[in-house]
């Protein structure tokens, strides 16, 4: 086995996790501030790659599928949070949680009956078709794209909650609604715009997996365990974790597709049951906060 | 024998038809007014309407529905009408077998026709065989055929893995040419990857690696550079439905067609229409039936003919399924001219019939229906003359029981 198929495998592993971060982000967000774990967050990965195919069809470009879809997802989330979540804040988790799942049910059969249960055909755009030889070997410009996506994201989000006093505020209310309350800010509104948030990236997250990965109802099934194992690895809440744990899972996949293929599924969840043994808050959670 | 359905009466619904029917006969011979009042024949058919292969459960509800049809409209079965009942066996071996039960238990069945995962296939066959009711097995497996698991009411109307992956092979593999496998880990998988493995044999191929899969895997870009790493000229990629899409659309994606050519031992005519033509572009894989066939088959010819004045399209691969099971199955049962189950047995044993893609014959040790096996070729996109000529065809093997596994091997005894 030689050094340039092992960094390879490497850099696959890389341009997975950049998927799984993606996946990964908003349900951490949402969890981390609103303290809800949105078992729809699958579901409305799909239906943003259905919103993006969509609007793919309809203006025939990608770049715009891009960029308006997630927005408006992000809305339908915000139309989500509003309407059926808000009525369940100050009961117990339970509640949320069933809710969410059955809204995914509910959000499946509907792209169901309006597209039907066959995939359908979307493709990167021109442009971004081909490989690109790296030297270890080739490697295609989609996936290098959405490394640079992903990148582009997180250093967006990071900026907005370090640097902005919107993301003072919601650091803030993360950790104590009540004092923000009390200090005269709109906590619910607050909320609001980071469920909104939460669903615009995962929705971003199934236009982008779109062209690589065939588009069905059924796709973010898989991918809500995934982002759940991430999730749970780098530690529930934390955005530092769902980036490195997103990484180390796409690696840890990769590597092992190198030797010992059908387990790489597998790996992610025992890697997971490792990490709850030796550190059951995740790599980046702090103890007591949904540990 | 070879018998041919009649061409079909298009812009005539089927209750006129009945209707008509019903009228002259009743006119005509009174003793027939009792055949006619005579109970039907009911068929079971088991089909995964809900899930992942849904739109190829419905292309075989269509197809039956439309055998039906024809034989309806040509007065049924000595007299007695037939009757399809569907049921949803949600691609679930324990659902299957409930429905199917349920079936021959309330629903007093004459025959079962359907299933299309290879799982569920077996689960019906155990409740089938229990019960001592014929089954018409219209799923690829490998297994059913074996003595172990035979039984002399089971009919395996679909190709098996034996027979795709072998005409695949006999149509891409050279001698000394270097073949890597992509294989779904499940028995699917395995049989279609010991298939081809026997063919390179046979043929002096080399085999230079394979790698296993978990089936419905989302992600197959980290298998790409090991796979790439092997040097094949060919690709074998063992896997169905959408895995095999996603599977090939990321080799597409990797820029693995350059260096070698890509197959799949079944080629499915809605999962190709479901991604883009660029993706599945040189793509070579088996099938049962393709609609060109009708350039050279004229039974083809009134297939489609009869499908697209029902439903306005193509008949697709598995979906053809549908239509030559219950067909071969109706034909047993008007040489039978009863339902009666051992006779009917012996009617199918010894059947000749071509409806829809040349004769076919069901092997007397394990009841596998011998037929053609097409080799097709994905087109580019700027060859495809219309939305629905997605397919070239490059082989079409005759039927020949020498492309089956022998008796002796399959644990008959001789």
């Amino acid at each position: 086995m030689d050094l340039e198929l092992i960094l390879m495998q490497l850099f696959s592993g890389l341009a997975l996790g950049a998927i799984l971060v993606m996946v990964a982000l908003g349900l951490t967000i949402v969890f981390g501030m609103l303290g809800i774990v949105n078992f729809a967050h699958g579901a409305l990965f799909m239906v943003g790659a259905y919103a993006g195919l969509w609007i793919a069809a309809q203006t025939g470009s990608f770049w715009w599928a891009l960029l308006v879809a997630p927005i408006a997802i992000g809305v339908l989330g915000m139309l989500i949070e509003r309407f059926l979540i808000r009525p369940l804040y100050g009961r117990t988790p339970d509640d949320p949680l069933l809710l969410t799942f059955g809204l995914g049910y509910v959000l499946v059969e509907s792209v169901r009956i309006t597209f039907g249960t066959d995939g359908i055909p979307f493709s990167a755009p021109e442009e971004l078709q081909g490989v690109v030889d790296m030297g270890i070997g080739y490697f295609p410009v989609y996936r290098l794209f959405v490394m640079g996506v992903v990148a582009g994201v997180l250093v967006l989000l990071w900026l907005a909650l370090e640097k902005t006093r919107y993301g003072l505020i919601i650091r803030a209310g993360a950790r104590d609604p009540l004092i923000m309350r009390v200090l005269g800010v709109d906590v619910s509104r607050l909320w609001l715009l980071v469920f909104g948030l939460g669903v615009g990236l995962t929705a971003l997250g199934g236009v982008l997996a779109a062209p690589m990965r065939s588009v069905s109802p059924e796709m973010g099934t898989l991918v809500l365990a995934e982002a759940f194992v991430v999730t749970v690895i780098g530690g529930m809440g934390s955005l530092l974790g769902a980036v490195v744990a997103g990484l180390l899972v796409g690696v840890v996949v990769s590597m092992t597709a190198l030797f010992a293929p059908e387990m790489a599924t597998i790996v992610m969840f025992a890697l997971m049951a490792f990490i709850l043994l030796v550190r059951p808050q995740g790599l980046f959670g702090r103890p007591g906060l949904g540990a | 024998m070879t018998t041919q359905l009649d061409r079909p009466r298009s812009g005539v619904s089927r209750r006129a038809v009945l209707a008509g029917m019903g009228a002259g006969v009743g006119l005509l011979a009174a003793p027939a007014i009792v055949r006619a009042q005579a109970e039907s024949i009911r068929i079971g058919f088991p089909v995964p309407l809900t899930g992942p292969y849904g739109a190829e459960a419905k292309d075989q509800v269509k197809s039956a529905e439309l055998a039906v049809k024809l034989m309806n409209d040509k007065g049924g079965i000595a007299g007695r009408k037939i009757e399809l009942l569907v049921r949803d066996d949600k691609l679930n071996a324990g659902e299957a077998a409930t429905r199917t039960l349920e079936l021959i238990e309330k629903d007093k069945v004459h025959a079962v026709v359907g299933s299309l995962s290879s799982a569920v296939q077996l689960a019906v066959n155990e409740v089938t065989r229990a019960r001592g009711v014929i089954y018409v097995s219209i799923s690829q497996s490998d297994t059913i055929n074996e003595a172990k698991d035979f039984s002399k009411y089971t009919f395996h109307e679909a190709l098996n893995p034996h027979m795709t992956t072998a005409a695949v092979a006999r149509a891409t593999f050279k001698k000394g040419a270097k073949i890597a496998f992509l294989v779904a880990d499940y028995a699917y998988g395995h049989e279609m990857l010991r298939g081809f493995k026997r063919a390179a044999a046979e043929i002096g191929a080399e085999v230079v690696g394979e790698i296993l899969h978990p089936i419905g895997a989302a992600d197959y870009s980290t298998l790409m550079p090991r796979i790439r790493s092997m040097k094949p000229d060919i690709l074998a990629i063992c896997n169905f439905g959408r895995d095999q899409a996603n599977a090939i659309k990321q080799a597409n994606d990797f820029g693995m067609k350059k260096q070698m050519q890509i197959i799949v031992p079944v080629l499915l005519y809605n999962q190709r229409i479901a991604v883009a033509p660029e993706v599945f572009e040189g793509v070579i894989g088996g099938a049962n039936y393709y609609w060109e066939l009708e350039n050279t088959v004229p039974t083809a010819k009134a297939f489609n003919a009869a499908y697209k004045a029902a439903y306005g399209t193509v008949p697709t691969d598995y979906g053809a399924y549908g239509f030559t099971g219950v067909s071969a199955l109706l034909l047993g049962m008007e040489k039978a001219g009863s339902t009666d189950t051992d006779k009917v047995i012996d009617a199918l044993q010894s059947l000749k019939y071509d409806v829809a893609k040349g004769p076919q014959w069901f092997r007397a040790c394990d009841h596998q229906s011998v037929q053609s096996v097409l080799v097709l070729k994905s087109r580019a996109k700027s060859e495809m003359k219309g939305d629905a000529d997605v397919f070239e065809i490059i082989a079409n093997e005759a039927p020949s029981e020498q492309m089956l596994r022998t008796c002796a091997e399959l644990g008959f005894p001789t």
